[in-house]
């Protein structure tokens, strides 16, 4: 716990060049070219920092935890419990005990819809999601609006990736409980106005759920200032092990939510007849969690802290610049996505040119970037395209890395044309 | 085997490739090239559903062998088509169903044929293989 305080405190240069060595993937080739990783949004690398805590966690300390009284239990228990409050630190929630370890932001997002939406949402009530939602936040709220007989509303964006604000004010009604949206956008990088949907949400007594997936890798969240009722992330595309994510939630609302699974760990006390439930953040894990997932997520998130949030930020908007601009030169490329504030995520399609190719060809020159629809089939049906090429960067990129997509992106040009 | 022997003959012309462009360009080249499948095929009923590309493809029979036509939206896809095709269509049935298509790995091209791509291909080789079996039930 020392360690990770003192990480807050103290503050290393940015330095992108050292920030390299610290991922030993960075140094492979793919099809004998030095690697370039533009699939951050998708998942980010590990520094070695994350690599040796979760190979220390299975040398030295690995036990189940919670319930052991021998040395080795208490030591993973002490490790897990640790990490939540590096995370409760990390987004400033009030409580460690508003933390609570998932699988990932989709099982927060699922915990949520199905433990809250089953005991407060009636017949005819609303939940109001966006156009440019991944299917992690749509789909299960269209499960809960099913089974509950609620109603799922939409709010359109603008051809620039956009919440229409104005559209969102007009959606919000008597009957609204949960307006569940991203707070980046992972196809798009729209940063949306969340201060606003929370403030205006609120007024109307909703609920707000913020996808928080792909913002936490680019900028610090801090849930007490914003108000959020609930906010999800996942531990990969932040640096940290897959498998792992974290669902915070203000105290009152999940005490009031009922289990979301059963099993160990979750129970006060079981008899056939009657269990009662253990308190928070217990009452919703279930189970032996990922323990070393959750250590190895918090040290991920000391190995980001080291760093000034305004260097890092200042880092990624310059490298978004430099890659928008030499992107816009190439003849017959779009951009998809150009909203006023974006993090560091172009998504871009080619006139006559299909993604896979383009993709594809770029994975030959040793360039990792995703093609498709990134799971948000109904953004990409508002933009009519099947898909795009998307080129996502985290703190490690640098603009030599953007020289050589463009340039790879050329080649693959002149080759398909 | 026919479909053997026209699998040689890929592999041996791939071969001459050493660099991963020429190789590139010659399957783009092979995707241009495609014979348009007839425009009443490319439809919901003969779309093979991919996560990346899509891929559409009608099979007919004539004198005992099977003609398949096909086409894509992404031209690389189309290119791989081309040669899946040339192995396999005009082939008899049960030829088609017990084929082992090992020249795609040869050729450096096993990635698209993985579970992982999802690009349509892997749906593909397996329906061209069912398109045999049943066929070949039925004659």
């Amino acid at each position: 716990m020392n360690k990770a305080l003192a990480a807050q405190t103290e503050t290393s240069p940015f330095d992108v060049e050292s920030i390299r060595k610290d991922f030993p993937i960075l140094q492979r080739e793919v099809n004998g070219r030095p690697l370039i990783y533009l699939d951050n949004g998708a998942t980010a690398q590990k520094p070695k920092s994350v690599i040796d805590a979760i190979d220390r966690y299975y040398r030295d300390q690995n036990s189940n935890i919670h319930r052991g009284v021998h040395h080795l239990s208490q030591l993973a228990t002490q490790a897990y419990e640790d990490a939540r409050e590096t995370v409760r630190r990390f987004i400033n929630a009030g409580h460690d005990y508003e933390v609570l370890f998932t699988r990932g932001t989709t099982d927060s997002i699922n915990l949520v819809a199905a433990s809250w939406g089953r005991r407060f949402l009636e017949p005819g009530d609303e939940v109001v999601i966006s156009t440019m939602e991944h299917h992690s936040n749509i789909v299960p709220w269209q499960m809960i609006c099913d089974e509950r007989r609620a109603i799922l509303k939409v709010i359109p964006i603008h051809e620039s990736g956009e919440l229409d604000m104005v559209a969102f004010q007009s959606l919000l009604g008597d009957r609204t409980r949960m307006v569940a949206i991203a707070h980046v956008s992972n196809s798009l990088g729209t940063i949306n106005p969340v201060e606003d949907v929370i403030r205006m949400s609120h007024e109307h007594g909703a609920l707000v759920l913020l996808d928080g997936a792909q913002c936490v890798p680019h900028m610090r969240v801090d849930v007490k200032a914003l108000d959020v009722d609930f906010y999800a992330f996942s531990g990969h595309k932040i640096f940290g092990p897959t498998g792992v994510g974290i669902l915070y939630g203000k105290e009152d609302l999940l005490n009031n939510m009922p289990p979301y699974q059963g099993g160990g760990d979750m129970i006060k006390k079981v008899t056939f007849e009657k269990t009662t439930y253990n308190t928070l953040p217990h009452k919703f894990e279930a189970g032996t969690p990922n323990i070393v997932g959750g250590i190895g997520l918090a040290a991920a998130i000391d190995y980001v802290s080291q760093f000034e949030p305004r260097a890092l930020a200042d880092h990624e908007q310059d490298l978004l610049d430099y890659a928008t601009e030499k992107l816009q030169q190439i003849p017959g490329l779009k951009i998809i996505g150009t909203a006023e504030h974006k993090a560091s995520v172009i998504s871009f399609i080619i006139e006559g040119q299909h993604p896979f190719d383009v993709g594809t060809l770029l994975d030959q020159q040793g360039i990792a970037v995703r093609t498709g629809h990134h799971c948000t089939q109904p953004l990409m049906d508002y933009y009519h395209i099947p898909g795009t090429v998307r080129a996502s960067f985290a703190m490690y990129n640098t603009r030599a890395d953007v020289d050589i997509l463009v340039a790879a992106l050329k080649r693959a040009l002149e080759m398909l044309s | 085997m026919e479909i053997n022997r026209l699998q040689d003959e890929i592999v041996e012309e791939f071969e001459l490739f050493d660099q991963w462009m020429d190789k590139y360009e010659y399957i783009i080249d092979l995707g241009k090239k495609l014979q348009l499948i007839d425009s009443n095929f490319k439809d919901e009923q003969h779309l093979i559903p991919g996560c990346q590309s899509q891929v559409w493809l009608h099979a007919e029979m004539e004198d005992g062998r099977v003609n398949f036509t096909a086409d894509s939206d992404a031209v690389i896809t189309k290119g791989i088509i081309a040669l899946l095709l040339r192995v396999l269509s005009g082939q008899k049935p049960e030829e088609i169903a017990t084929s082992e298509l090992y020249f795609i790995d040869r050729i450096g091209l096993k990635e698209h044929l993985s579970p992982t791509r999802s690009n349509g291909l892997v749906s593909m080789v397996g329906q061209l293989k069912i398109i045999g079996k049943n066929l070949s039930k039925a004659h």
